[in-house]
C-alpha cells in the first residue's frame, strides 16, 4: 500500500468515525432537550484558533441552515458559560431585547428561557450545551441543575472523542509524516499473527521505554 | 467590595453608585494592566452579581474588575491579572462568580489566594457542581460558595462536608440586568455574591476580622449552626 492510498484509507476511517459522532452530537440535544420537554437544544463548540463558538447541533427544529454560525467566545450567555465555567439558567430572557436581537440573528429562535452549561473534560472548555424554554414550572430545582450538570459531562466526553478525531483527520489531510509512519507501523503490526505479532510487540514496548526515558 | 466579572452597569437602580471601575488587560509577557473601564457590563454577569451585593449591603462600596469579554483565549492571563490588582488595592471583599479548570493557572491562583488571606482580602468563589477540577474555590484559604432554593436572601447554610463550605441562596434569584431591567436565573454565581454580601456585613461592623475569623463568623451565624444573618 503507498503512503498516498494508506493515508487516503485511515482519513476514509476517520471522516466515516466524525458522521458518526455528528450523529451522536445530534443525539445528545435530542435527549437534552427530551430530559426536560423542552423546546430546543443546541450545542456550541469552541474553535480556540479563532477563537469562536460554532453553533454545531441544533434539535427541536428541522431548520438546520444556521449550524456553522460563529459568534467570539465571550459574548451572549454561551459565552459567558464558557469563560465563567459556570452552568446557569435564566427564566425571563425576553427581559433583555439586547439579548434577544442577537440570539435571534445567530440562532434563528428567541428563546424565554434557557439553561446553560459548559462542556469541560479535564481541564478543557470544549463549548456550551443550551438547553432552550422548557415548561414553565414554579421555581427551579437544584435536582434539574445537577441532572443538566451530569448531562453535560457525559456530551463533553463525546465531544472530546469527535475533537480528537477532527484533529487526526486534519493531521492526515495535511500529509503529517509522523502520524503516517505511526499508522501504517499500527498498520503492520495489525497484519501479523501470533509469535511474530508477540516478538513486534515486545520490540515496540522496547522502543516505548527508550522513547520515554 | 471588589467585583471581579464582566462590568458592572453604574446606572442600575439595584446598583446604584460604584465607587471603581476599572478594566483589566495583559501585554505579550503575561504582564497585568488596569486602566479606567468606560464601558460598563458587558454582558450582564457583573450586573446581576452587584445588584445581590447592594442589596444586602447597601452602604458598601463596589468596584468592578472587568476580567470576562476579552475571549476564552486570553482569559486565563486576564483573570491573573485583575486578581493580583484586586489583592494589591487591599479590598476587603473580593467577589469571584467564576472560576478556571486550567491547571498552568491553579499554582499562581493559589499563591494569589494565599496573598489575599494574609493581607485580610476574603475571597469568596463560587463553586462548581459538575465533576470537573476547578479553581480557585477549592482552596482553603477561599470562602466556597454553592447555592440552596430557598427564597431568603440573608439565609445560608455551613457545609460539614467540604470542599463546598456554605450554601446561599442561588435559585429563581431576580436580578439586576443590562438595561435597567430584571431577570430570575438559577447559579452558583448568584449565590456566591449572597455570602459576599454577607461578609461586607460582617466587616463594616468588625473591620478587624481577619479571614480565618470572619469564616468562623460565617460558620457560627449560619441557618443551620443556630445563627442567622437576618
Amino acid at each position: 500500500m503507498t503512503d498516498d492510498s494508506f493515508r487516503a484509507a485511515v482519513a476514509a476511517g476517520v471522516i466515516g468515525a466524525e458522521s458518526a459522532y455528528a450523529s451522536l452530537l445530534r443525539s445528545i440535544v435530542e435527549v437534552a432537550r427530551a430530559i426536560f420537554s423542552a423546546q430546543r437544544s443546541s450545542i456550541f463548540l469552541l474553535d480556540e484558533e479563532t477563537d469562536e463558538l460554532v453553533f454545531e447541533a441544533l434539535a427541536g427544529d428541522e431548520e438546520q441552515g444556521l449550524i456553522g454560525t460563529r459568534i467570539p467566545s465571550s459574548t451572549g450567555i454561551a459565552g459567558w458559560t464558557l469563560v465563567t465555567r459556570q452552568p446557569l439558567v435564566i427564566e425571563n430572557l425576553e427581559e433583555d431585547p439586547r439579548h434577544s436581537r442577537e440570539v435571534a440573528e445567530k440562532t434563528g429562535y428567541v428563546p424565554k428561557g434557557i439553561m446553560s452549561v459548559p462542556l469541560l473534560v479535564e481541564e478543557r472548555a470544549l463549548g456550551v450545551l443550551q438547553v432552550l424554554d422548557r415548561p414553565a414550572r414554579p421555581g427551579f430545582s437544584l435536582q434539574e441543575m445537577d441532572v443538566l450538570g451530569l448531562f453535560a459531562n457525559q456530551a463533553a466526553i463525546a465531544l472530546d472523542l469527535l475533537q480528537r478525531s477532527r484533529r487526526a483527520k486534519a493531521a492526515l489531510a495535511g500529509g503529517d509524516a509522523d502520524v503516517v509512519v505511526v499508522a501504517r507501523l499500527a498498520a503492520a503490526l495489525d497484519e501479523l499473527v501470533e509469535d511474530d505479532r508477540a516478538r513486534a510487540l515486545r520490540l515496540l514496548e522496547a522502543l516505548e521505554d527508550v522513547l520515554r526515558t | 467590595m471588589c467585583i471581579l466579572d464582566s462590568g458592572v452597569d453604574p446606572n442600575h437602580p439595584k446598583v446604584g453608585e460604584v465607587q471603581g471601575a476599572v478594566e483589566i488587560t495583559v501585554d505579550a509577557d503575561g504582564n497585568p494592566t488596569a486602566s479606567p473601564d468606560e464601558e460598563g457590563d458587558l454582558c450582564g454577569h457583573g450586573t446581576a452579581c452587584a445588584g445581590v451585593i447592594r442589596g444586602l449591603a447597601p452602604e458598601c462600596e463596589i468596584h468592578s474588575v472587568r476580567v470576562l469579554g476579552a475571549g476564552y483565549t486570553g482569559s486565563g492571563p486576564i483573570l491573573l491579572g485583575g486578581l493580583r490588582w484586586a489583592v494589591e488595592q487591599g479590598f476587603d471583599v473580593v467577589n469571584m462568580s467564576l472560576s478556571t479548570t486550567k491547571r498552568q493557572f491553579a499554582e499562581v491562583l493559589h499563591e494569589l489566594a494565599d496573598k489575599a488571606y494574609f493581607n485580610r482580602t476574603i475571597l469568596v468563589a463560587s463553586a462548581h457542581n459538575m465533576p470537573v477540577e476547578s479553581y480557585p474555590w477549592r482552596f482553603s484559604s477561599v470562602i466556597s460558595v454553592g447555592s440552596h432554593s430557598e427564597a431568603d436572601s440573608r439565609r445560608f447554610y455551613y457545609n460539614p462536608n467540604p470542599p463546598v463550605e456554605f450554601f446561599a441562596r442561588g435559585v429563581d434569584v431576580e436580578l439586576a440586568w443590562m438595561g435597567g431591567k430584571t431577570i430570575r436565573a438559577t447559579g452558583n454565581s448568584f449565590a456566591t455574591p449572597h455570602i459576599s454580601g454577607i461578609c461586607a456585613l460582617v466587616r463594616s461592623k468588625h473591620p478587624q476580622l481577619t479571614p480565618f475569623q470572619l469564616k468562623s463568623v460565617l460558620h457560627l451565624i449560619a441557618d443551620n449552626m443556630g445563627g442567622s444573618a437576618a
